[in-house]
Formats: structure tokens, sequence, C-alpha cells
């Protein structure tokens, strides 16, 4: 049972405050939240933190529900948040078609490439010009994550074996 | 004309929507899993209510938070207000929630309908 100390020391040196394994649905999505939530009102978090890593938190979520479906063999995906004294860290991996690799890329590498400004303009264009696509999403995940935290969003393809691609994405929220 | 009220929920915002009262709002928070199909019964709403407004329409948006498939639904209920005469949309924001009080900056330059900011 030395996983089970061994995954502790993993949590307790990420400084992870949650980790969450499985299947992703609305409903865990809310749970999610909502337990995000109680740990950063018991620690007495400011507000407005909270409210932009709970933002930043949604998009995230609901990009794995929205796109769970996509690959064939493994439904399932891991989302952390991470506290320390400086940031939140926001995590999340998930199974993607390997066709979606270069998309995905390129939309991340404009994002992380435009200044505050440059966002706003992005988020602007796409909300006027984009409908909402069959799986519910409008296009404007990654754009708002960039423009709440404030930050790059950084990302990781890993190759899988059964011929997809692991896709982790990682957002931070200063807390100062 | 009938009065549109739904009670909000962790995920989906309160809404009423009230001709004879003069009530419209949408206020709480907005994550629903299907935001297209949430805002429909509002998009209807409003359609039908453009066929004979009343003089003044002060519509309200006190949103603590939206994710954003629900901005695209609410641009979409701001662009069908759009049409509409004597529309006011009064935008609240809490003191210390700059990133809403943007949000509705945007949404102002996105439509041309007045909009009165206001904190909670």
């Amino acid at each position: 049972m030395k996983y089970i100390f061994d995954l502790h020391q993993t949590m307790l040196e990420q400084n992870l405050i949650l980790v969450y394994e499985g299947e992703f649905t609305q409903e865990i999505t809310k749970s999610v939240l909502a337990m995000a939530e109680r740990n950063m009102d018991s620690s007495g978090e400011e507000s407005s933190i909270k409210r932009k890593v709970f933002n930043v938190m949604v998009e995230c979520l609901q990009n794995i529900v929205k796109h769970a479906d996509d690959v064939e063999h493994n439904h399932s995906a891991v989302f952390m948040i991470g506290k320390q004294d400086n940031e939140y860290i926001i995590v999340s991996g998930n199974p993607i078609k390997r066709d979606k690799v270069d998309g995905l890329k390129s939309k991340l590498d404009q994002i992380n490439s435009l200044d505050k400004d440059g966002l706003k303009t992005l988020y602007k264009d796409i909300i006027k010009n984009t409908e909402i696509s069959d799986k519910g999403g409008a296009g404007l995940g990654f754009v708002d994550m960039a423009r709440k935290s404030g930050r790059k969003l950084e990302y990781e393809f890993l190759d899988m074996e059964d011929g997809d691609s692991f896709f982790c994405l990682k957002s931070s929220i200063a807390r100062v | 004309m009938e009065i549109l009220n739904l009670e909000g929920t962790e995920d989906t915002p309160k809404i009423i929507l009230d001709k004879g009262n003069g009530i419209f709002e949408i206020s709480g928070r907005s994550l629903p899993e299907d935001s297209a199909e949430f805002y429909q019964p509002v998009l209807d709403w409003i359609e039908e209510y453009s066929k004979a407004p009343n003089g003044n329409t002060d519509f309200m948006f006190k949103l603590e938070y939206f994710n954003t498939a629900s901005s695209k639904l609410i641009l979409d209920v701001l662009s069908a207000l759009e049409d509409i005469d004597g529309v006011n949309i009064l935008w609240y924001f809490h003191e210390d929630d700059e990133d809403m009080e943007e949000a509705g900056e945007e949404f102002s330059e996105l439509v041309e309908i007045p909009f009165e900011f206001k904190t909670y």
C-alpha cells in the first residue's frame, strides 16, 4: 500500500489541494468547483483571486467535458489545483486524437503570442463572428483562460500507446 | 404576455422577464452545460416581446459569473434587444469585480444599446 503514501507525498510536494481523475461531466464539474470554492473560502482567499481561479477552472473543466468523446478508448482525464504562496496552478490532462494536435497547438501559440489588448481584440472577434459549435463551445475558452489568468498557457502533448495524444495544460493565477 | 420566470441554480442564472410589471432581469451564475438550449426560451420571449414592447425597457444583468459559452448567448440576447426601441441595459457588477465591469464594457462596444453601469 506504499502507493497511498507516495501519492500523498507527491500531492504535498506539488502543493496540490485537489486532484480528480475519471469521467468528466457537468455534475462532476459542479462538484469540483464547489470543493475548490470551499477550500478558497475556508483559507480566506481574496474574492478577486477566487473569481479568477473559478473562471479558469470552469473553462478548463468544460473543455474536457465537451471534448471527452473525441477519443474512442479512454474517456478519463485528470484535473488538479495547486496552491503555492504566490500562485494557484490549474492543470488538466486529457486524451485527444492525434490529428487534433496541430490545430490545438497553433491556437494556443496564437493566444500566447498576444498581449492583453491583442487577447481582447481576439475575444471580440471570435464572439462576434463564431456560432456555438455542436459541442456547445464558443471557441473562447482558451482565450478567456489567458485573459483571466494574465499569464501564458503552458502546454505539452504526449504520445499515448493507443495512438492518441495526451494534452497537458497548465494555467497559473497570481495570488498577489 | 406570459412571464418567464426561472429560479437560479448553482450553474444557471435567475431569469425574470415580466412585461406587465416592467421587470427584465438576468442574475446570478451562468455556466450551463448547454448554453444555447438554456437561453433559447429567453431569445424566444424577447422575439415575442419585440412585437409589442413597453415604451421603456430597463433590462438588468446582474451576473456574478458567466462562462464563455454563455457570453456568446448574452451577446445574442443583447443583439435581439438591439432592435427594440427604448431599451436600456443596466449592467451590475460587484464593486471589486473589474473583470465583470470590463465584460460589460466589451458588450456595450458590440451592440448599439445604451449601457448604464452600476455596482452592488
